[in-house]
């Protein structure tokens, strides 16, 4: 029976005591998505991961699974299994009895159990390992058989509690790809929570931005980086100038916002009259003279007070008058501009379109 | 540091400990084993031999005494091991905080009293005139008043009450350390509770249940206050035939080697469960 969706929350709501953990929370989650669920640690992401995977009850709202209501069903019973932030491998376990141990637990005999596993552990590039001791193994490796222990009960739906977490930082870059390419050869539903924006703009479908319980805005990584639908959106997925004034209508649709020193930008958005002006630092223009920056509605000239090197995401701080905070921009590696360094003075510009304005 | 300095420094840290094992541990059981190997062959005339190690095998009230001591200290063990469970499981993985740390003192509280004055108060609710007898007697249950001490029951239940504490310390620090999610993954990748006992539970908890079974087999088998005093006659402790032989009898030699029989023939045991069970004292003492 083919079903629209794989998951429904509807109106789940979590309290502990007075606090809301999880706050009216409602979204779906299509057959072979890639869903993420990013936010800051302790906005809920976690609570409500264990409520999908029925360690904790929700205290109102369903949750369905192809249609089917989960409430009352306890974890062992759910077509949905998870990969542990610890990744919580079974010590006493080797490889291949870790990843046996869903099926001989679903009554599948001893040899077919061991035959299953061994044929899933060839296909996440652990051929020959199912012998091995978990704690053999290494970092990504570890990894592998935490996910291959859930595939091979091929559940509708895979829970990834921020698994890539305690990996060094060349490793997580790695198996951020490895795991999206998993999850494209077994074709299965991922619900992915996360704090890291880089994890879930890399590899998701769709990302859901959590706050304090509630979703602020889903929608495709590109959406929530170039449309975002809240400020809390803005400032927490990628890098972003931020700078707080008064709105003002201005001409063709835009608006203004006046900073404390006076100084007028111009940016898209809706605010009556405090505002926050959100300008991602990709999107600003920096130019050796004015004329270059050509009609572009807010040019400021300015003076460069730090250079960041860090390869690809290099930037640079600028320092212009007006402006509290100093602005960020992308540092330019070729052209005119390359080699520039601390002190120069440079003139940055951006268009209306490119700054997001939010009521305060 | 030099390395004469550094050998002096390693020599003196490691004194008190030798010291320890060298005059309370070794010294005494070379003393008693030299004690055990001299026949007596005429009133104060000794000779080498093992002659004493003889009697043990063909007296039949001797090993079968034996027997009896390691038997009922197997179930004893058994016993405890599975009343101890289920506590060290809530003390771990339920308990928190100070309720925690409460329960723990629960069970350390009854140690602050001498094992003799618990073993006497545990006479006092099963003896003819004490209390359970009295309870039954009063709701017309029993037309007489009946006799709850002497028996094998008593013994074990006296000897299981001994042992559970350390039993309980070890396991609860085993199961401490299992770390919450490995149990919920045991969950949810479909096990049920059962499985997840048998599979995860246990064999993490493992090394603190060889532990504790150990302490308290031996603790077990070496007792001597309880098996006398709830067992009365009936009791036929081994250590009961040790202290015969030293203090009733004054025979030394005899006593010393039933001193020697009972610390091999309780470490074979040990050594048979462990085999038995599949697992590796060197492990398990790394591990716990």
């Amino acid at each position: 029976m083919a079903h629209s969706t794989d998951l429904d929350i509807v109106n789940v709501t979590k309290r502990f005591g007075a606090y809301a953990a999880v706050n009216d929370v409602t979204f779906s989650v299509a057959p072979g998505e890639f869903f993420s669920i990013l936010g800051p640690s302790g906005c809920g992401k976690t609570t409500l991961m264990r409520m999908i995977a029925g360690f904790e009850d929700p205290t109102s709202g369903d949750i369905r699974i192809r249609g089917q209501s989960m409430l009352g069903v306890p974890a062992n019973r759910r077509p949905v299994n998870m990969v542990f932030q610890s990744l919580a491998l079974f010590p006493m376990m080797s490889v291949g009895e870790n990843v046996a141990y869903g099926l001989t637990c679903r009554g599948v005999s001893r040899a077919e159990a061991e035959e299953r596993a061994n044929r899933m552990l060839e296909r996440v590039g652990l051929k020959g390992f199912g012998d091995r001791r978990v704690t053999a193994l290494s970092g990504g490796q570890r990894q592998r058989v935490a996910i291959a222990r859930c595939l091979v009960l091929e559940p509708t739906l895979v829970l990834l509690d921020e698994p890539l977490g305690a990996l060094d930082l060349k490793l997580r870059e790695h198996m951020k790809i490895e795991l999206k390419q998993l999850q494209a050869t077994f074709n299965t539903t991922f619900a992915y929570i996360t704090h890291d924006q880089s994890e879930a703009l890399v590899m998701s479908d769709r990302i859901a931005v959590m706050n304090q319980g509630r979703f602020e805005q889903v929608g495709s990584p590109r959406e929530l980086y170039h449309s975002p639908a809240t400020p809390f959106v803005a400032s927490f997925v990628g890098e972003t100038n931020r700078w707080q004034g008064e709105a003002a209508p201005a001409s063709n649709g835009a608006i203004s916002v006046r900073l404390p020193s006076g100084a007028v930008i111009q940016g898209q958005g809706g605010a009556r009259q405090s505002a926050l002006a959100f300008v991602r630092p990709e999107a600003i223009a920096l130019a050796q003279d004015q004329i270059s920056l050509g009609n572009l509605p807010n040019r400021f000239e300015g003076r460069v007070s730090a250079v960041l090197f860090d390869g690809a995401n290099s930037s640079l701080l600028i320092e212009a008058p007006g402006f509290d905070a100093p602005v960020r921009a992308v540092l330019p590696q070729a052209g005119p501009l390359a080699g520039i360094r601390v002190g120069a003075p440079v003139h940055v510009g951006w268009t209306a379109d490119a700054m997001k304005v939010f009521a305060a | 540091m030099k390395k004469p300095a550094r050998n002096l420094t390693l020599f003196l840290l490691l004194a008190p400990a030798f010291l320890w094992l060298g005059l309370l541990i070794v010294l005494p059981h070379v003393e008693i084993l030299i004690l055990s190997l001299s026949e007596r062959v005429a009133p104060r005339v000794y000779a080498f031999g093992f002659g004493n190690y003889l009697e043990f095998f063909t007296e039949p009230l001797y090993w079968r005494t034996f027997a009896r001591t390691a038997g009922i200290s197997i179930l004893v063990t058994v016993l405890t091991l599975v009343l101890a469970f289920p506590i060290a499981l809530y003390i771990a993985r339920v308990a928190q905080g100070r309720l925690k740390a409460i329960l723990l003192l629960l069970c350390l509280l009854p140690f602050w009293v001498s094992e003799l004055v618990r073993t006497l108060g545990w006479m006092m609710i099963l003896r003819e005139t004490g209390v359970i007898s009295y309870v039954l007697l009063a709701t017309g249950l029993t037309e007489q008043r009946v006799e709850f001490l002497y028996n094998d029951g008593a013994v074990i239940l006296g000897l299981v009450y001994g042992g559970l504490l350390f039993m309980i310390v070890p396991l609860a620090n085993a199961l401490e350390s299992l770390e919450p999610a490995v149990v919920e993954a045991g969950y949810d990748l479909g096990g049920s509770r059962w499985t997840v006992l048998r599979r995860i539970v246990i064999p993490h908890a493992m090394p603190g249940i060889v532990a504790g079974s150990i302490i308290v087999f031996m603790l077990t088998v070496g007792n001597f206050a309880t098996p006398v005093l709830l067992g009365g006659k009936n009791g036929l402790w081994f250590t009961e035939q040790i202290y015969a032989q030293f203090i009733t009898r004054f025979n030394w030699p005899q006593g010393a080697a039933f001193g020697m029989l009972l610390l091999l023939l309780s470490s074979a045991t040990v050594w048979l469960g462990l085999r038995l069970t599949g697992q590796n004292l060197g492990t398990t003492l790394r591990q716990a």
